[in-house]
Formats: C-alpha cells, structure tokens, sequence
C-alpha cells in the first residue's frame, strides 16, 4: 500500500500553521523515520494519517484512495490495516495484555479459535509471552511498548506508524524496541516511525524525512540525524 | 474479510460490559449507589401515589346524596325514578332502602335505647320513609344531580310531592370543599412526583457520564485500533444495563423493611391502607417498574455519554 502525502497543509485558528504543503510518497515495504524538533509536525502527520486530524489542504492518498473522503465505517476498515504504537502506550488499563490484544482482533471481526492461537503468539514475537496476563499498570515501560506493538501487528496491517515509540523508554529498552521494528519491517510491513532520538535514526540506517516547522526541509535515501 | 456471526459480537460485548463493571470496583458502586437513590425516589412515589389515590377514593365513597321520600310516596314511583337516577352519566350507583329496611335498621341502631324504642311502638305505624343513596363518579357532579333530583320533585306525578329533603343541600359546602382538596392534592402530587422524578434522573444520568468521561482515553484508543462504533459503546451500554439491575434489586430488598416498619403508621393514619400490604400484593408490578426503571435509566445514559467521546 503506497502512501502519498500531496501539498498537505494544516492550519490552527488561521494563524498558526502546523503543515505547510508538505508532499512525499512512500513506497510499499519502506522503513521511513521522519526527524524533526518538538512542534515541527510530525505528529500532525501521523495523525492525519489515522484521520484524527483533517488536512486544511492538500491530500493524504493511500492506495490511490484519498481517506479523508471516507466515511466513518470505511475508515474502520481502514484503521485495521494500519497499526499504531504511541509514546504513552495507549493501553487500555481495565483490561489484561490478553485482552488488549484480544479487543484488536475482535473489533477487526475475527473468529476466536484465531483470536486464542494468534494473541500468545505475537506476544511470543515481541518477547512478552511470560505477562500475558498482566494488567498494564504491572508492566515496566519497555514492556508496555511491546504489547502496544503486538496489538498493532497482530491484524497483519500493511502499514505501522509509531509515533515517538522510544520516547519514555531507557537504552536498552529503545535499542530492542527498534529491533523489533526492523524485524517487523523485513516481514514486509510498512513502517513510519517518528522520533528526536539520534542514536535510534542512525541505528536504522533508512529513509530519513527531516521536518521544521511544519516543512520538509531534507528526504534523505539513507539519511543520518543532521540537524 | 469475513463478519463474524452476531451471536459472537453480541458475547462479546455483554462479556466486556461485564468485565468493565466488575473492574471498575468503586466507580460501580458510586454508580450503583446513586442508582438506587434514583429508583427509592420512584418507588416511593409510586407507594405515596397509591396511598393518596386511595385515601382520596375513600373520601370520595364517602361523599354521597341522600334522597328522603315522604311516607306516602309509592314504591313504584320511588323505584321508577331510581331507574331514571340510574341512566345519568354521572351517576356511580343508587342504592334503595324501604320504609321496612330503615325501620329495621333504626330499631339496630337503637337497640340499647329502650325509650327510643318503645315512643317508637306507640306510634304504631312507621314513622320512616324510604330513601334512596346516590353516589356520583366526581364529587363535583353532585349539585348536578340534586339539581335534577329537584326539578323531578316538582314536575312528579299529580303535582304531589314525594322527595321530603335532599341532604346535598345542607352538606353543600362541605362536599365543594373537599372536592377542591382532592383536585388540588391531586394536582400538587403529581407535580412534585414528576419533579422529583425528573432531578433524580438526572443525578443519575451525570454520575453515569461522569464514570464514562473516565473512560474517555478508552474510548479513542479502541477507535483507533478499529473499532466501530457499535462495538464501542455496545460494552458501555451493558455497564448501565447491569448497575440498573443491581440497583433495582437493592432498591426493592430495601423497601421490604421500610414498607413493614411504616406499615401500621400509614394504616392509622390514612384511611385503611397498610403499605407492607400494598408492597407485597403489587410486588411484581413494583418490581417491574423499579428495575425497569433502573435498566432504561442505566442504558440511556451510558448510550448517550458514549457517544459524546465518539470521534469519526
């Protein structure tokens, strides 16, 4: 699924703009990291990906379909193929790692013989397998992030957007967040991370889209942090 | 993709609701709690509403006319113009007592007075006259009657008239005023029923909210991964549906010992209604209301505070 992102521009209370004609194309199987200081839109754009935000102007194309024309239910339809992981985990907290993994599957309508075979398996995958039924206010940082990743996986979506995943996370905890990305990537998933870390841009060693305010000021091929 | 069987999604989303209840420990209770002080309201106005429309029917039972004919007045006619008392509207019931039955009765009354008794043998004859004993549907359609009671009189047979006296018009003013007591009760019972009704439910209805804009954070992130909008309010719903049930149960259970403690009270003080009595003999159809009450409360409320934090 390719994404085209075509003069996107988003601007709040007329004056402050987030987004100023931003334009990019992402091709199926890329490993995109977009860079850029606090406020410079990154976020934005992830957002506007998910359709949690309207762009002012401009298109947001996935697969040649512009999603902000879409209506609430094929939106859905949407969000299923697209995994999210964000800094704050978004975990749902009355519900154990089991559970929110579960609540993905159910809601993208899948059977539970699937949903029983699937969950302790992708925990298995992100290395989480022993918590699985732990509640999320028992789990470390690092591990929070693991079931966010799991529950973003587990539907198979093509595309993953992780916004600022290593942002509450120590060393450690980011260079295997990071691995598993990679891993994912190589399976053959989409991934568009976002970050203001350094050492995670230079440890992927991929496409680096570089934002300030609210532009791109450099899409490099194989890109270092340069700022 | 394939959908799956609705008999799935709809497990699936009475076990969330479940689940959600049972995890939010203390918020459910809150809720719970609130709930059943909600529903006490209803219940007792529904308990206050039966003590006032009986205590007002009994008043009315006793409202009544009293028709006296003069000993001469034949049977027939008596019993001819209570044919024709009958067919008007606003008539509930006529009643006859001959010139014997209220002998008789008067000797039953009298039965300790030996003077009474005895001035009443030296008459020979009887002294009494027939009557005839009118009740009306509404007290206010009393004047109606005795003004047709009156005009009979005049316009009967021959000229000669067998009405003696109509007790109406010496009780005139006592039956207008009570008349005018039970509509205003009436009136004011209901109103302050309804209201109280109403700012209960309300109550309700924000704690329920208030509960839900905890979840608020939830809500999106179970959008964000998909879910649509029936599947994420649908747990929500069954979180009210199910507070609404305990509290219509508690509320019931609790009003077991307050209608049997106020039992004799209510049965002194108004007019033969015993409340434990009326609790027990309506119990299914109080039940019904109360956790029915609670069920549509609870349901509503989750329902229209979910969808306050829907996004798309």
């Amino acid at each position: 699924m390719s994404i085209i992102f075509d003069n996107v521009s988003k601007k709040y209370n007329r004056d402050y703009v987030a987004l100023d004609k931003v334009s990019f194309v992402i091709k199926p199987n890329e490993f995109v990291s977009i860079v850029g200081p606090s406020g410079a839109g990154k976020t934005t754009l992830l957002k506007m990906l998910l359709a949690e935000e309207k762009p002012t102007e401009g298109r947001i194309l996935l697969h040649d379909i512009d999603i902000h024309t879409l209506s609430g239910k094929d939106m859905n339809f949407v969000r299923r193929k697209i995994g999210a992981v964000f800094q704050d985990f978004r975990l749902l907290p009355q519900k154990n790692v089991y559970e929110n993994i579960a609540f993905a599957m159910e809601a993208a309508g899948r059977p539970d013989e699937e949903i029983e075979s699937d969950v302790p398996h992708v925990l298995e995958l992100v290395d989480l397998g022993s918590k699985i039924w732990s509640f999320p206010g028992e789990l470390s940082g690092g591990e929070k992030q693991r079931v966010a990743i799991a529950r973003a996986i587990v539907n198979q979506p093509d595309i993953i957007i992780a916004d600022e995943p290593t942002g509450n996370l120590d060393p450690m905890n980011t260079y295997d967040i990071v691995q598993i990305f990679k891993k994912i990537n190589d399976l053959g998933t989409t991934v568009i991370l976002t970050t203001h870390n350094k050492g995670v841009i230079d440890s992927i060693g991929r496409r680096v889209i570089t934002m300030q305010e609210g532009k791109m000021v450099r899409d490099d091929p194989t890109g270092k942090y340069i700022l | 993709m394939e959908k799956p069987p609705f008999k799935t999604k709809l497990k699936r989303i009475i076990k969330a609701g479940f689940f959600n209840f049972w995890r939010s420990g203390y918020v459910s209770l809150a809720s719970i709690l609130v709930m059943v002080i909600t529903l006490s309201v209803i219940g007792s106005v529904i308990f206050v509403s039966a003590i006032l429309n009986i205590t007002m029917s009994e008043l009315r039972n006793k409202v009544d006319i009293n028709v006296y004919f003069v000993t001469s007045a034949p049977e027939e006619t008596i019993l001819s113009l209570k044919t024709k008392i009958e067919t008007l509207p606003e008539v509930k019931t006529v009643e006859y007592m001959s010139r014997e039955e209220a002998l008789e009765n008067f000797r039953l009354q009298h039965e300790n007075d030996q003077i009474t008794l005895q001035a009443l043998e030296e008459l020979g004859d009887n002294p009494l006259g027939a009557s005839l004993n009118i009740k009306a549907k509404e007290p206010s359609q009393y004047e109606g009657i005795a003004n047709f009671l009156n005009e009979e009189n005049i316009l009967s047979s021959g000229g000669e008239k067998i009405i003696d006296k109509i007790n109406y018009f010496e009780n005139r003013i006592a039956i207008e005023k009570l008349s005018r007591i039970i509509d205003s009760a009436e009136n004011l019972g209901s109103a302050l029923s309804l209201a109280l009704i109403i700012v209960s439910i309300m109550i309700t209805f924000n704690t329920v909210r208030l509960t839900i804009y905890i979840s608020r954070e939830e809500i999106s992130v179970m959008q964000l991964v998909g879910a649509s909008k029936n599947y994420v309010k649908g747990p929500f719903v069954v979180t009210g549906v199910i507070v609404g049930l305990i509290s219509g149960l508690i509320t019931m259970f609790l009003f077991f010992p307050i209608s049997y403690w106020l039992g004799n009270t209510t049965q002194n003080f108004f007019i033969g209604l015993n409340i434990f009595d009326y609790y027990l003999s309506n119990f299914f159809e109080i039940l019904l209301i109360v956790v029915g009450s609670g069920v549509a409360i609870g349901a509503i409320s989750s329902f229209l505070a979910v969808r306050k934090y829907l996004k798309l």
